[in-house]
């Protein structure tokens, strides 16, 4: 079985593989002629103005922080869900304890406004 | 040297090297990729330990979730984007005595535990035993799981209400105006 | 007949029986076939890119009721082998402001993300790389990487378009993977199982399809998978008005051909997964299993194609607030539903 992650690596290799081939085959027929101007950033024909490397909104962190949380929460429920034909009731009720509890850290989010993307 | 060792040394050089360039890189963003690298190492680790469940959520996690909080968090903080950013350590003589004393330590224990190697069966079955076990023997653990991120989520909640009140907390840096017009400023206002 | 599983066994048996006799391990065999399989899905991903640039193209077409591209072979149809052949000879721009490594590997990581994916995927009868066991868990973990591909490409083009459209793309696919996989949870309910090979085979009958016993987290699979693939009405990142082209604004000759033939593997990813998942895979009578797929899986393309000429581009807030506050939601329903249904019928 571990054999099998074999064909992933060997997937990885080839696919960077294939894109250094064509990048270097693109090499031999494309032109190079670069000057200042063609190399200057783009924002739509205008000078650049000031740093591209800026401050974001603490918005963009949040929703990762979310999402961070559930995916654990996802990834918890897999086993739950392979197993869960086999276990009986028990895993309903075990499931709908765990997924509420979250549930009710969803609502809070949601009743402070936090989902909001102003 | 049979492929499987070989696999292990080309991971473990891989992650011990990324692991480097995390904490030696200048440019934090750097870092984060390189950090990404050494973690999807870790998880070629778990596939060669047939842990091919736990190489997956440690994907999932640490290279879809973490990291991507961390990249965005450092988008959040101001000037750190900065190429001139300092990086140096001041306290490198006695971080170096801590490490050099930890990597003794654990190489000691190493050395010296007797592993014992069990002769059952690995079991290949992914996830059915885990879910089994999760929802049995280790019920009171899973549940304990969720108390766990629902103190996360709230904890988040309250960290992101106060910024969320005042608008940004924190006041956006003044953008330089380019050379051209500051230069044109400077001529209308004499 | 015309199954395709027999000819890749006969190339593999070739491929050993040649390998043996000159004296090669088994090892070496492996890593052979292995090759020769990664080659030919890469092959076929870029063969099946240019299919769909056509096809993208006509179809638009003929939603605006126009003819689409018709000069260049039949229909038009060897139009995009001659656009690639037009990108491989475009001169390759590189700001200088870009910060270089991550500029160059952005690409790579992004297209390896969407090829690997294939590793696992059931073309047909016996047509899959390898079986592994964590299949779909695989499938969805492989694909994050696409993530760090959008981050390292908006970062590194010190552009601000780049960056905002890069960061938003980011933010988008995290937000609307949780309830793809929350939909997935209902259907790996139904198998027990997370491989791929196992879950055709579990519906090898028509009133077997999983979208029968699973109708609503289908459709949650579905806006969420059509907002993973970053298609229209999610296609936020790459919204022109706004964002030039999103990421890939500094990208140009054959790396901004490694993004468009990445995003066409991923719709096409999308479309396969779901084919698998609730139409059956590769199960139907007459045809033979990989044609079966494939109609199927472009029958799916088509629907995301329409989709784009159907539906108004959602605005940011719109965008986020509906995963979190619809689809998920959704998707737990969906879960409990199943749980439920699971033990009552």
């Amino acid at each position: 079985m571990v054999s099998d992650f074999a064909a992933v690596a060997v997937f990885l290799i080839v696919g960077v593989g294939f894109v250094l081939f064509t990048l270097l085959l693109s090499k031999i027929f494309r032109p190079s002629d670069p000057n200042p101007i063609k190399q200057s950033t783009y924002e739509c024909g205008e000078e650049p103005f000031g740093p591209s490397w800026i401050q974001f909104n603490v918005r963009f962190y949040i929703f990762a922080l979310m999402f961070v949380i559930f995916d654990v929460e996802a990834i918890f429920l897999f086993p739950w869900a392979i197993a869960y034909q086999s276990l009986g009731l028990f895993a309903f009720v075990e499931m709908l304890i765990f997924i509420s509890i979250l549930l009710f850290g969803l609502a809070y989010a949601w009743k402070k406004g936090l989902l909001k993307w102003y | 040297m049979d492929t499987f060792s070989l696999a292990f040394f080309v991971l473990a050089f891989l992650i011990v090297a990324s692991a480097i360039f995390v904490v030696s890189s200048k440019n934090i963003f750097h870092s984060a990729i390189f950090l990404i690298l050494a973690l999807s190492g870790v998880a070629g680790l778990f596939v060669m330990l047939h842990a091919y469940f736990l190489a997956a959520a440690q994907v999932l996690i640490y290279v879809g979730a973490i990291s991507v909080l961390m990249i965005f968090a450092v988008m959040l903080t101001s000037r750190i984007a900065d190429k001139e950013i300092r990086h140096t350590n001041e306290q490198v003589g006695i971080g170096l005595l801590i490490s050099g004393g930890l990597l003794a330590v654990i190489l000691y224990s190493l050395y010296n535990t007797p592993f014992t190697i069990s002769d059952q069966p690995i079991a290949e079955g992914a996830g059915m035993t885990l879910g089994r076990l999760l929802l049995t023997k280790f019920v009171l653990p899973f549940e304990v799981v969720s108390v766990l991120l629902l103190a996360a989520l709230i904890g988040a909640i309250i960290i992101a209400r106060r910024d969320t009140k005042t608008g940004d907390s924190v006041p956006p840096r003044p953008i330089p105006l380019p050379k051209s017009l500051q230069q044109a400023k400077g001529e209308s206002e004499s | 007949m015309l199954e395709l599983g027999g000819i890749v066994e006969a190339v593999g048996e070739m491929i050993s029986s040649v390998m043996g006799s000159l004296g090669f391990g088994s090892g070496m065999i492996t890593l052979m076939q292995l090759l020769t399989a990664a080659l030919a899905v890469i092959s076929f991903a870029a063969v099946l890119t240019l299919f769909l640039v056509w096809m993208e193209r006509k179809v638009s077409a003929r939603f605006q009721m126009r003819v689409g591209p018709y000069r260049v072979g039949w229909q038009g149809t060897i139009q995009t082998v001659a656009d690639a052949v037009k990108l491989l000879q475009k001169e390759d721009i590189t700001p200088v402001n870009v910060d270089r490594a991550i500029y160059f590997w952005a690409p790579v990581v992004t297209f390896v993300a969407a090829v690997a994916v294939y590793v696992t995927m059931p073309f047909g009868e016996g047509l899959i790389v390898r079986d592994l066991n964590i299949g779909i868990l695989y499938i969805i973990a492989i694909t994050t990487f696409t993530v760090i591909g959008l981050l390292m490409a908006g970062w590194s083009s010190n552009n601000k378009y780049s960056l905002l459209g890069g960061f938003r793309s980011a933010a988008q696919v995290v937000s609307y993977e949780v309830p793809l996989a929350i939909a997935i949870l209902g259907v790996v309910m139904l198998t027990e199982t997370l491989s791929m090979l196992e879950i055709v085979h579990q519906q090898s009958k028509f009133y077997q399809w999983h979208v029968w016993r699973q109708p609503l987290g289908f459709i949650v699979f579905w806006i969420a998978g059509t907002a993973e693939v970053n298609r229209t009405p999610f296609d936020l990142p790459e919204a022109d008005s706004e964002l030039v082209a999103g990421f890939v604004t500094e990208y140009s000759g054959m790396k901004f051909a490694m993004f468009f033939l990445a995003e066409f593997v991923n719709m096409f990813t999308l479309s396969a997964v779901a084919t698998t998942l609730y139409f059956g895979g590769w199960n139907g009578p007459l045809l033979p299993s990989w044609a079966w797929f494939m109609i199927k899986a472009m029958a799916g393309v088509f629907v995301l194609m329409w989709f784009r000429w159907t539906y108004p581009r959602l605005r940011v807030d719109q965008l986020m607030g509906f995963a979190w506050k619809f689809l998920l939601p959704l998707a737990f329903l969906n879960l409990i539903l199943t749980g439920l249904g699971i033990h009552f019928f």
